[in-house]
């Protein structure tokens, strides 16, 4: 059973077509991810799922609603985690839960346990009387998760959740997601790191400019864009445009990259006995696995981050 | 001398340089509309109360109209309300929010050369809107002595020492809650410094605690230069703010470390 | 319960406890409660935010009053009762009196609804933070207008125990102060919270409002002197002032002043007309900005 529905969906401004016609479902339980890189529309996707933002056409339900006439009914389903962290620097940490709880009509008495609660999930029970501003990038992070789950949602929305944190930070943040979505919360989540759908995502769409270009596992779509392993050869930037020509037959497929060449191989370290072989001694040499980093490489011919 | 070693780099001029950098790039109207605030105040005062008021006894006696008796006090006011803006708000912003000094404290400049640059730019405000003042009050006929000119220097005299002392308190606020602080003792200073009536109408006790604020000294004196009539109190007046604005440079150069290097 | 963050997630013995306790209020539930009472609920939230700085407002709430009333109240009017013997039929004091509390709950909605409201929007983004909860764009403009209504009743009723402090009011009906000050401030705020929502840049828009409105208003409209001390060619300054109509409708309850009862009625009409709009507008400008 899908949780959320997207049919033809579209939201423009003026003439620029932020979402530009797109079709999605989302199972219930599922932990679905919208890939692409900045201005690629993931955001104004995740608002039209809240009903913040009023789609230009197409069709969207949540969870059998329409968000744009039963907004409330939509939104009290839903715990929310926007882009940037928008807590209350002028309250403290659990007052911040507590005060948002009340948004959603919730008796006082429950959100006193729920804040305990969600505190500790957060792992912030002894931050729950400090300022905001005293918190790290992380905690404040976790916090505002702590208060998009406030009411129980059964669809968690983030937004970029890990944007912006060190890999330490980044680390914590997903196993408490992980554990959410052990408890069967659908997570809907936008990134544009690969690392984190290639952690969250059960399956994802890769979309660019408001459309969506694949569809499918983080594994399924490596393996149908991608091969299995990925040689990054770097001989000085004026020199990798004139070597490439003398690989082009060692790979299934060659990007050159204003820094380095890659070469798509299934076997890279074979590939790299063959590079050298050839007596092209690159400055450093790299073999890695394929990553969703190479699926946008290859689907939209851009890096992703830029 | 040594508090001071590693504060100062000689290079004021840079902070100068960039604060009228920023004046030029901003609408000018910000610049021209601080000075409307006192105008505002003369014309509604003087005028529409002036009316009921009638005649009020001036320095040594001298009967003068309420016009003339509130526009030396609202320049003295606003010179204050100049020199305190720009050193405790202003810096306390671009410390806090905007980063300035941290850049600029960066660089090879020292936390003397931003405070003295700062205090300058304060003075230069000052100093464009005291001019302004007094043009307003000639035109009004209000200025009716050449000592009237000796109020723009006075008006930096007091300036200097209210930004001074402004900027050393800042260094002790780090909310904006504690920033208000400076407001509330402002108002109530501006209110009763025998700006829009005599203090006498209050005990004596309270007539002393009057006379021990800055700005009563600032109105008294700027009064007496209006009309050119002096006493022996100008100079306790004079030397009031002479002693406020050493006292405060030096205060201010002994906090430099506490504001700046935090 | 607490030593939960330590357990492994791999384990997830309490799976569906954190997730659905099953103790929230059903999702159709918590609609229905935020469709009827969301107003009051962003409200609610105002007036716990407002606890962050209520040492100021304190502060202000009981230090205002006593230093105009003792400054411009005693010391001004000392000079004026000497100068023309009263204003109005009565002292300066109780001329004055109504017209300071009116302006200064005025000028409140100016701190109130500018710079706050640019913070909502753009600095901190609370109104995007409830707004992506149950509460509507137009619950959240009406709970804000209900909150600082609410914070500008209790300042009134300290200004006014402050007016019978000095005795300063010398009419029983003066309490009314306590619904017309509010009512005024609001008449100002309302339209100025539905123009500060629409600001996206922070410039000088907020500091010239307080420099060519407010300051001018506070000074012109009629609180230190009646509108006819000024020359007929800027009495229209009064007129199109919500705290001039305010100040007036102050004075009738306050000591009496004589007023023909249609003017009284104008009063009135532009104080609820110009509340009613600016919170119309406000709602509008809230909806389009949170449901672009």
């Amino acid at each position: 059973m899908s949780v959320i529905e997207a049919r033809g969906l579209v939201k423009s401004y003026g003439d620029l077509n932020a979402v530009d016609g797109i079709d999605f479902e989302v199972a219930a339980g599922e932990s679905f991810g919208l890939l692409g890189p900045n201005g690629a529309g993931k955001s104004t996707t995740m608002r039209m799922i809240g009903g913040t933002s009023l789609r230009t056409a197409g069709t969207l339900t949540v969870l059998g609603m329409d968000p744009e006439v039963q907004g409330p009914d939509v939104r009290a389903n839903l715990g929310v985690i926007p882009q940037q962290d928008n807590l209350d620097t002028e309250l403290r940490c659990r007052e911040n839960l507590i005060t948002y709880g009340r948004y959603f009509g919730l008796p006082r008495a429950y959100l006193q346990q729920r804040a305990d609660d969600l505190l500790a999930f957060a792992q912030l029970t002894e931050k729950a009387n400090e300022k905001v501003d005293n918190l790290s990038g992380g905690m404040k992070r976790r916090l505002t998760i702590a208060r998009g789950l406030i009411n129980e949602p059964r669809i968690l929305l983030l937004d970029e959740p890990t944007t912006g944190l060190d890999p330490q930070a980044r680390h914590i943040l997903w196993d408490r997601l992980f554990r959410l979505k052990e408890e069967g919360v659908t997570l809907v989540v936008t990134t544009h790191f690969m690392d984190e759908a290639e952690q969250l995502c059960d399956r994802l769409v890769v979309m660019d400019h408001g459309r969506i270009v694949a569809e499918g596992s983080p594994a399924q779509l490596i393996r149908e864009h991608s091969t299995r392993e990925v040689l990054e050869v770097r001989f000085g930037s004026d020199r990798n445009a004139a070597v490439v020509e003398q690989l082009a037959d060692l790979a299934e497929r060659i990007e050159v990259l204003p820094d380095r060449v890659l070469l798509y191989s299934a076997d890279g370290e074979a590939a790299l006995e063959h590079v050298r072989g050839r007596g092209l001694n690159p400055v450093t040499s790299l073999v890695r696995r394929s990553s969703l980093e190479d699926v946008f490489l290859r689907l939209t011919g851009r890096s992703l981050i830029d | 001398m040594t508090a001071m070693a590693g504060l100062y780099a000689g290079n004021v001029r840079a902070v100068l340089e960039r604060g009228f950098k920023v004046i030029g790039n901003q609408n000018w109207t910000i610049l021209v509309s601080g000075f409307f605030e006192p105008v505002f105040y003369l014309l509604a005062m003087g005028y529409g109360l002036g009316g009921m008021v009638g005649q009020v006894s001036g320095p040594n006696g001298t009967p003068m109209s309420y016009l003339s008796f509130i526009a030396p006090a609202l320049l003295a006011t606003s010179a204050m309300n100049g020199a305190i803006y720009d050193s405790t708000w202003n810096v306390f912003f671009k410390m806090k929010f905007a980063r300035i000094y941290e850049a600029m404290l960066s660089t090879s400049l020292g936390p003397l050369d931003v405070a003295a640059g700062e205090i300058g730019m304060a003075l230069f405000r000052g100093l464009l809107y005291a001019c302004g003042f007094l043009v307003v009050m000639a035109g009004l006929g209000i200025a009716t002595s050449w000592w009237a000119l000796a109020m723009v220097p006075v008006a930096l005299l007091i300036a200097l020492g209210f930004a001074a002392v402004g900027m050393a308190v800042t260094s002790w606020f780090s909310t904006f809650q504690q920033m208000e602080l400076i407001n509330i003792v402002l108002l109530p200073m501006f209110m009763f410094s025998s700006t829009l009536f005599p203090i006498d109408v209050y005990p004596q006790a309270v007539q002393w605690f009057i006379q021990a604020l800055p700005l009563w000294h600032g109105v008294e004196l700027m009064r007496q230069l209006s009309i050119g009539a002096f006493g022996p109190m100008t100079a306790v007046h004079l030397a009031y703010f002479g002693v406020m604005s050493v006292a405060g440079v030096i205060f201010c150069a002994l906090r430099l470390r506490a504001l700046f290097l935090r | 319960m607490t030593d939960r963050a330590a357990t492994p997630i791999t384990l997830g013995t309490d799976s569906n406890r954190l997730a659905y306790t099953g103790r929230a209020l059903a999702p159709s539930v918590q609609a229905s409660i935020t469709r009827r009472w969301g107003w009051w609920l962003y409200a609610e939230y105002r007036l716990i935010n407002m606890r962050a700085y209520l040492q100021t407002i304190l502060i202000r709430a009981i230090g205002l009053p006593l230093l105009y009333l003792s400054s411009m109240g005693l010391g001004l009017g000392n000079l004026v009762d000497a100068g023309a013997g009263g204003v109005d039929g009565v002292s300066y004091l109780v001329f004055v009196g109504p017209g300071l509390l009116v302006s200064s709950i005025v000028m409140e909605a100016t701190g109130e609804f500018t710079f706050p409201v640019m913070s909502g929007f753009k600095w901190q983004k609370h109104y995007f933070a409830a707004a992506a909860s149950p509460l509507t764009p137009a619950q959240i403009a009406l709970g804000e207008v209900a909150a600082v209504g609410l914070r500008f009743i209790a300042e009134t009723v300290i200004f006014w125990l402050a007016l019978l402090l000095f005795g300063a009011v010398v009419s029983p009906a003066s309490w009314l102060v306590v619904l017309i000050a509010p009512l005024a401030a609001l008449a100002f705020g309302a339209p100025l919270l539905a123009f500060a929502a629409t600001q996206t840049d922070e410039g000088t828009q907020f500091s010239f409002i307080q420099r060519f409105i407010v300051m001018p208003m506070f000074l012109f409209a009629g609180t230190f002197f009646p509108l006819t001390a000024m020359p007929w060619y800027l009495q229209w300054v009064g007129w199109v002032s919500p705290m001039w109509h305010g100040t007036q409708l102050a004075r009738v309850v306050c000591y009496g002043m004589a007023n023909p009862w249609w003017l009284t009625v104008v009063h009135m009409a532009v104080l609820v007309g110009c509340t009613a709009g600016g919170v119309w507008a406000a709602i509008r400008v809230f909806t389009r900005r949170l449901r672009r």
